[in-house]
């Protein structure tokens, strides 16, 4: 007899709580926006919060709620941007995607070492010796991969000693470029062909001494750029996307061979 | 009565605090306590759902356990109790009460599991405690942990900014403060109250 009063028990105490939470989850049900519910299903989903919101959801509220643009998710690409529009029923300016870039060609046994740095692998504490790094460059990717670690998309690695995106898995949410204590890695717009692997802005004669691959602003790029897409300042070439063709000639040209383009050739000597 | 009620608070909050003598929630204990905000919140998130949960279960192990002899499912159905009661309130509290929701929101489900609101509900059963004295202990118990959470977070804001030994680093050196402070409290054990 007991087996059967606990089984009806438990099953009944079972069925009124269940009744009970069904009910209440009726009565106390909070609309959310539908919208916002079919937002969020248009989006990556990897809360990289490239978006600059608290990840998807948070971006997702803020676009049912007309505050954010529909073009933010930087993962989802245009397809999530026209997706959303037209459940916002605005029109979809397509999202510019973005790619991460390592400015720095300064790879193992190119660029000049200061010291063998055996400590903690990660960047931080590397820089904590003298406030530089393991080079002699103060501009040089330390290369023990704080944003290989960022990454959530396995996207950058470390080459050589230098971190190395990987184009086509990169979706551009910056979080390798937030994690770099050196600041260095840039992001950049996809259809961007060409740039300057270097972020040295030493004078030419100091940087010949510290890196095989240093941009030592020899200004030959920019004079001969036919588009004049290409300025130095402070000894560093930087390349202006809107006037650049991708033609490719300054990345022949370059003495130092650290123009690199994209879309096929990669210049940069470190591919020897 | 009221002697007993007063003997019964000053246990549960001092003398047999859940955390420091009976050992019971040490999990949110350790993981929430690394801010006094959190800390705070999530003591009052198990105030309020350890004394609920004493109300309730006494209901239902007096009239409905007790009169069919079957004390020994006390466990199953308490947990049943607290589960459906924890999602209960924060379906409730989502509803009527967003602020406190967004206060309480993530800590209340936590509460689904923990051992601490289970612990006081038996013991409610155990030491025979009547309707007013369960909820008693129920809402003592918790300011109990709160007090204990809020002045272990306390100590850890304390902790990060001082120096101790490498090793320590992260956990360790949280277990041998929580240590520490159940020491502290260890000063209250075998004491009387009223008789």
């Amino acid at each position: 007899m007991t087996i059967v009063y606990s089984i009806l028990v438990l099953g009944i105490l079972g069925g009124v709580f269940g009744a009970v939470l069904a009910y209440a989850s009726k009565i106390f049900y909070v609309e959310v926006d539908p919208k916002q519910e079919a937002v969020r299903a248009c989006l990556a989903g990897a809360n990289c919060g490239g978006c600059g919101f608290p990840g998807c959801d948070g971006y997702a509220a803020a676009v049912a709620a007309g505050e954010a643009p529909t073009n933010r998710c930087v993962a989802g690409g245009p397809e999530a941007a026209a997706k959303i529009a037209e459940i916002m029923g605005v029109s979809a300016d397509a999202a510019e995607k973005m790619v991460a870039f390592v400015p720095c060609s300064g790879t193992e046994g190119h660029a000049e070492k200061r010291f063998n740095y055996t400590g903690p692998v990660d960047c931080r504490a590397a820089m904590l010796f003298g406030g530089k790094s393991n080079k002699t460059c103060t501009f040089a990717c330390i290369g023990l991969g704080n944003c290989t670690r960022a990454c959530q998309f396995d996207a950058i690695h470390i080459v050589d000693g230098v971190a190395k995106v990987d184009r086509s898995k990169c979706v551009g949410c910056g979080a390798c470029a937030e994690a770099c204590p050196k600041s260095i890695i840039k992001l950049i717009p996809e259809s961007q062909k060409i740039m300057p692997a270097c972020s040295n802005r030493d004078k030419g004669a100091k940087v010949m001494k510290m890196c095989d691959y240093g941009c030592i602003g020899c200004m030959r790029c920019m004079r001969e750029c036919p588009a004049s897409a290409i300025m130095v300042r402070d000894f560093l070439a930087e390349v202006d996307p809107a006037k650049c063709t991708g033609c490719g000639h300054c990345a022949e040209i370059c003495p130092r061979k650290i123009i690199v383009t994209f879309g096929g050739k990669v210049t940069v000597a470190a591919a020897e | 009565m009221l002697t007993n009620i007063l003997s019964i608070s000053l246990g549960a909050i001092l003398i047999n605090n859940f955390i420091f003598s009976q050992f019971l929630g040490c999990c949110p204990f350790l993981g929430c306590s690394s801010k006094v905000d959190t800390a705070a919140g999530m003591g009052l998130a198990v105030v309020f759902v350890m004394g609920l949960a004493s109300a309730i279960c006494w209901v239902i192990d007096q009239f409905i356990l007790v009169p069919l002899g079957l004390e020994f499912l006390q466990t199953l159905a308490f947990i049943l109790v607290i589960a459906s009661l924890v999602q209960f309130v924060e379906m409730f509290l989502k509803k009527s009460v967003p602020s406190l929701y967004s206060a309480l929101g993530i800590y209340l489900p936590l509460i689904t599991t923990n051992c601490a609101v289970l612990g006081v509900v038996l013991l409610n059963v155990q030491n025979n405690y009547n309707f007013i004295e369960s909820v008693v202990y129920g809402i003592t118990g918790g300011l109990g942990f709160m007090l204990a959470i809020v002045l272990f977070a306390s100590v850890r804001e304390r902790v990060a900014f001082s120096e101790y030994p490498e090793c320590f680093e992260g956990f360790p050196i949280c277990l041998v403060s929580a240590g520490l402070l159940a020491l502290a409290f260890m000063g209250f054990s075998g004491m009387q109250i009223f008789g």
